[in-house]
This record gives structure tokens, C-alpha cells and sequence, in this order.
């Protein structure tokens, strides 16, 4: 009485299986295409309109300004970062891709900010667009 | 013997979320429920006007992570009725796609946890393993397992192909099969039936009174869904039925969602069969003329309800919400009286409450010294009216 049978027949199969659950750090997921994981920046592609800066929900994009080339590049905050990728999106040259890298804790904040070097940063050719 | 007040919560009076309840008790018997609602109150509806219409959309699907689609569903709807923005056919099914993975999802969580919370541990293992296959549906279509981030202002932003089609239709019949066997438990097992016939009684006379919503108004027999009354998106298009049940209690609410599960299963069914070819979205559209819109939908607890007041811009002047617990919650009080003080979980189940999304809530503050959590535009933006930072 109680318990239907076809749990219990399913329960007992279950217990001579392995466990649904994954083994995390030794076993990695498997991830999908399109996982929205941190995201790339290609400077060179980058005009530094500032879309992605003003349509980030959380405020993570900071427009940084590199003196020697005399151009704005966005720097991203990912401990404020919700991944939704709306700067991808908002992109109008499609400079921000994503990765799936996802593991990110970290002890110390600053590894958390995604600025590119300032020797990355060269001056933009005037009058030529891509 | 004299009546005591019995003090239930604030943390986590049945699921996880924090609500205290006040009951009057006369021995076992409760004789008065009084709910206190606002432990999570993060003032949302506030923080909308000071952020741009597109930021918005991810601010909407944090009001509720559970059914943070049906938010963004209708969110993007109000916009899109106050801007005038049509949205391309496939976008359509699309939405009705996710949004009904996102039900899916939404019941068998809470089916999962009430059968824990009647000490049916094993269906509740069995109902959450198959609900992380649907979880990693949503992550196939979407990119991420629970905050989709999928629609937006003019259609939605990812498209599926013919593989990943194959792949959802592959894993939803699997689960319907598993599913109608969960149904027969779910309707004979002892376990269930003895703690939920006949418990938290909510005539129909009295939900439309106390006018409750979506799977508790269906458990009183009132056939009542915004997909079929009012339809959005395609639902006009697509053949499904409402579940009702007509014993108005604990366990017509529980069967309403067991049922419900099928259904959407066969909706998601449909429309992938029935999708459209074309572009999956519009331009997107940033500022809106001065408008005021109204939209509703049936997000899995009930009616969602946005409504929209435009003054011009990128912000909107006013965004009011209504989740569908807070029009459950007067429901539930009705439910309570006459009942045993061990049967409260189990009724307060029933409604499905989602205590964060009735509460909005604000923003932590991270401005005690920490300067390096802000970004340098914020600091000046904050600090630039005449105090020194």
C-alpha cells in the first residue's frame, strides 16, 4: 500500500545508476553554443560610440579614455555584470563577442575588470572605416 | 479554550522566500489568517523611471527569477503598444516558445517542493531532474539556464534552427511520457491525496470575491486564462485547452499545474511545427512618444498585469506592476480558516507564492568606502552636486 509501483521499479533502477547530479570540479559542463559567458573585446573594431556604456542595465561598461590614442574604449566591471549582453546587441560594428569561459570567482576584484592595455589601444586611421 | 496568535515566518513560511503570517489558532484550528506582506520590498517600480527603456527589460526579469520571461513578455508588450512597434510573426512563436518552457519550469519547481514539503522525497528528486532538462532547454535557446534575457523592444534576440528544434521536441516528448506517470501518483498516490483533498477549500463565489488569479482561480472551477480570454502573442492561434478542476481545494490547485504541464508541452509542440520563416526582430526602439499602455499575460502564478505611462524620452514616467501573488495572497486567507496548523505549507503551496515578486525591491548601495565598486562616470555623477567626494 502506498508507493505505486512504477516509483518504486523507478527508484530501484535509479540506485544502479550512476548519479544524475555532475561531479562539478572534476567534471566540466557541457556548454552550449551561444552561453553567454565573459565577454571579448576586439579594440581594433571598436569607433567608442558608447552604446553598449548607456545600455548596460547594471553600469558595468565604463567608457575609458586612452590619452596617447586619443580615443574612448569601454572597460567592463564584470563583478557588477548581469551577462545579458545587451552591449553585444546595442554594438553597431559587433566588436563585443561572447566566450564561454564562466568561472570566475575570484578573491580579488580588480582581476574582474576586463581593460584592454594601453599598447592594445592604437589610434584609429582617420577617414578610413571599416 | 482561549484563542492564541501564532506567529508563522518571516522566514519561509513554506517555499524559500521570506512573508510572515499571523494566525489566530484555537487549539489546532486556525480561525484567522492575517498575511504582512513587504520583507523584500526593493522598491523596483521606483528604479524604473530612472533607467532607460532598454535597460528596463533586465530589470523586469529580476522582479521575479522564476517566471522571468512571462516579465519580460509583458514588459516589451507595453512597449511595444505605447510605441506603436510591430513585431515580425516568428518573433511571436518564438516568445510563446520560451514562455512556455519557462511555465514548464515554473510548475515543477513548485511541484517539486511540495512534494517535499508533504515529505514525498523521492518525487520531489524525480520532478527536479526533469525540470534541470528543461532548465538546459532554456540555456539551448536562450544562453542562460534561468534569467533568459531572450525578448526585447520588437521581437526577440536569438533564433533556433532545425537542429535545435529536433533537440527540444526530443527532450518534451521524453518528459511528457515521464510526466503522465507523475500525473497518476500525483492523482492516487496517499501521500499526496490524504494531505491535500479536501484542505484549504476556496469556493468559486469566493475567488472571484477575493479576485484571485491564474492556477488557484482555475482550481475553483472558473475558467479563466488571459491566453485564451485576452490572447497575446500567437495564443490566438494556437488550439489548447484550460485546465480546470472543480473541488476547490489544495489538490485541484496542485492538478490544475500537473495538467497545465501537458498542455504547454503540446503548445511548445505546435508551435515549433508551425513556426515561420522571416527576421526574428526590428530595429530596436529607443525612445518612446507620449503614450500610456496597458498589457497584460498569464505568467505561470496567475495574471500578470504592466502598465505604462510615457511622458515622451527614453524613461518611463510611471510603471506600475501587478504580480500575480499579490492578488492571490487575500485568496489564500480565505483558504486557511477551518484548517489544521500542520496543513498551512501545504495550502499556502497551493497558491504558488512568489513573495519577491509581490515585494519590488531596491538596489544595494555599495558606496561605504569602497570607491573601487563604482565605476569612475557613477562617482562623479553622484558626487558632482555640491558635496566633496
Amino acid at each position: 500500500m502506498g508507493l505505486k509501483p512504477k516509483i518504486v521499479e523507478k527508484v530501484l533502477s535509479n540506485l544502479l545508476k550512476r548519479p544524475f547530479t555532475e561531479q562539478y570540479p572534476f567534471e566540466k559542463p557541457v556548454i552550449p553554443d551561444g552561453f553567454r559567458g565573459v565577454m571579448k573585446l576586439d579594440v581594433d573594431k571598436c569607433i567608442g560610440c558608447g552604446l553598449c556604456s548607456r545600455d548596460c542595465p547594471s553600469g558595468a561598461i565604463e567608457m575609458k579614455k586612452y590619452e596617447h590614442a586619443n580615443r574612448s574604449v569601454p572597460v567592463f566591471h564584470l563583478y557588477r555584470c548581469t551577462f545579458c549582453y545587451q552591449c553585444a546587441d546595442s554594438c553597431p560594428v559587433k566588436a563585443i563577442s561572447m566566450t564561454p569561459v564562466y568561472e570566475l570567482s575570484t578573491p580579488d576584484p580588480f582581476k574582474l575588470i576586463l581593460e584592454p592595455k594601453p599598447e592594445e589601444v592604437k589610434p584609429r586611421p582617420r577617414g578610413v572605416r571599416k | 479554550m482561549s484563542i492564541i496568535e501564532l506567529i508563522f515566518g518571516p522566514q519561509h513560511p513554506a517555499l524559500h522566500e521570506p512573508e510572515m503570517f499571523r494566525f489566530h489558532v484555537d487549539g489546532e484550528k486556525v480561525i484567522e489568517a492575517i498575511p504582512r506582506i513587504g520583507y523584500v520590498h526593493r522598491g523596483i517600480e521606483k528604479l524604473f523611471e530612472q533607467k532607460t527603456h532598454v535597460q528596463n527589460i533586465y530589470l523586469s526579469e529580476r522582479i521575479c527569477g522564476i517566471c522571468n520571461v512571462a516579465h519580460t513578455l509583458t514588459y516589451v508588450n507595453v512597449i511595444e503598444r505605447a510605441g506603436d512597434i510591430d513585431v515580425p510573426p516568428r518573433a511571436k512563436y518564438l516568445r510563446v516558445i520560451v514562455a512556455e518552457l519557462n511555465r514548464l519550469h515554473s510548475h515543477m519547481l513548485l511541484l517539486g517542493a511540495v512534494a517535499e514539503l508533504m515529505g514525498f522525497t523521492t518525487l520531489f528528486m524525480l520532478i527536479w531532474r526533469d525540470r534541470e532538462k528543461i532548465m538546459d532547454l532554456v540555456e539551448l535557446i536562450t544562453g542562460n539556464r534561468v534569467i533568459s534575457a531572450y525578448n526585447t523592444i520588437g521581437g526577440v534576440r536569438r533564433d533556433i534552427d532545425s537542429d535545435k528544434a529536433d533537440k527540444i521536441r526530443k527532450v518534451l516528448l521524453k518528459v511528457e511520457e515521464e510526466w503522465k506517470e507523475y500525473k497518476k501518483t500525483w492523482m492516487e498516490d496517499p501521500t499526496i491525496t490524504r494531505r491535500t483533498m479536501g484542505v484549504g477549500i476556496l469556493k468559486p463565489r469566493d475567488a472571484l470575491k477575493y479576485c484571485v488569479v491564474g492556477p488557484v482561480l482555475r482550481g475553483s472551477g472558473v475558467k479563466s486564462d488571459v491566453r485564451k480570454d485576452d490572447p497575446y502573442e500567437v495564443y490566438g492561434d494556437i488550439p489548447f485547452n484550460v485546465v480546470t478542476y472543480d473541488t476547490c481545494d489544495s489538490w485541484a490547485r496542485y492538478m490544475v499545474r500537473v495538467d497545465e504541464i501537458l498542455e504547454s508541452i503540446n503548445i511548445i509542440l505546435y508551435a515549433l511545427d508551425n513556426l515561420p520563416q522571416g527576421e526574428i526582430r526590428r530595429p530596436l526602439v529607443r525612445r518612446l512618444p507620449e503614450a500610456e499602455a496597458f498589457a497584460k499575460t498569464e505568467a505561470p502564478r496567475g495574471e500578470l498585469v504592466y502598465h505604462l505611462y510615457s511622458k515622451g524620452g527614453f524613461k518611463p514616467y510611471r510603471l506600475k506592476v501587478r504580480t500575480p501573488t499579490f492578488a492571490n495572497i487575500l485568496g489564500a486567507t480565505i483558504m486557511f480558516k477551518g484548517e489544521r496548523i500542520a496543513d498551512i505549507p501545504v495550502i499556502l503551496g497551493s497558491i504558488d507564492p512568489c513573495f519577491a515578486c509581490e515585494d519590488r525591491h531596491t538596489i544595494v548601495d555599495l558606496r561605504s568606502g569602497k570607491s573601487f565598486m563604482l565605476s569612475s562616470r557613477e562617482i562623479t555623477r553622484k558626487f558632482s552636486r555640491g558635496s566633496k567626494p
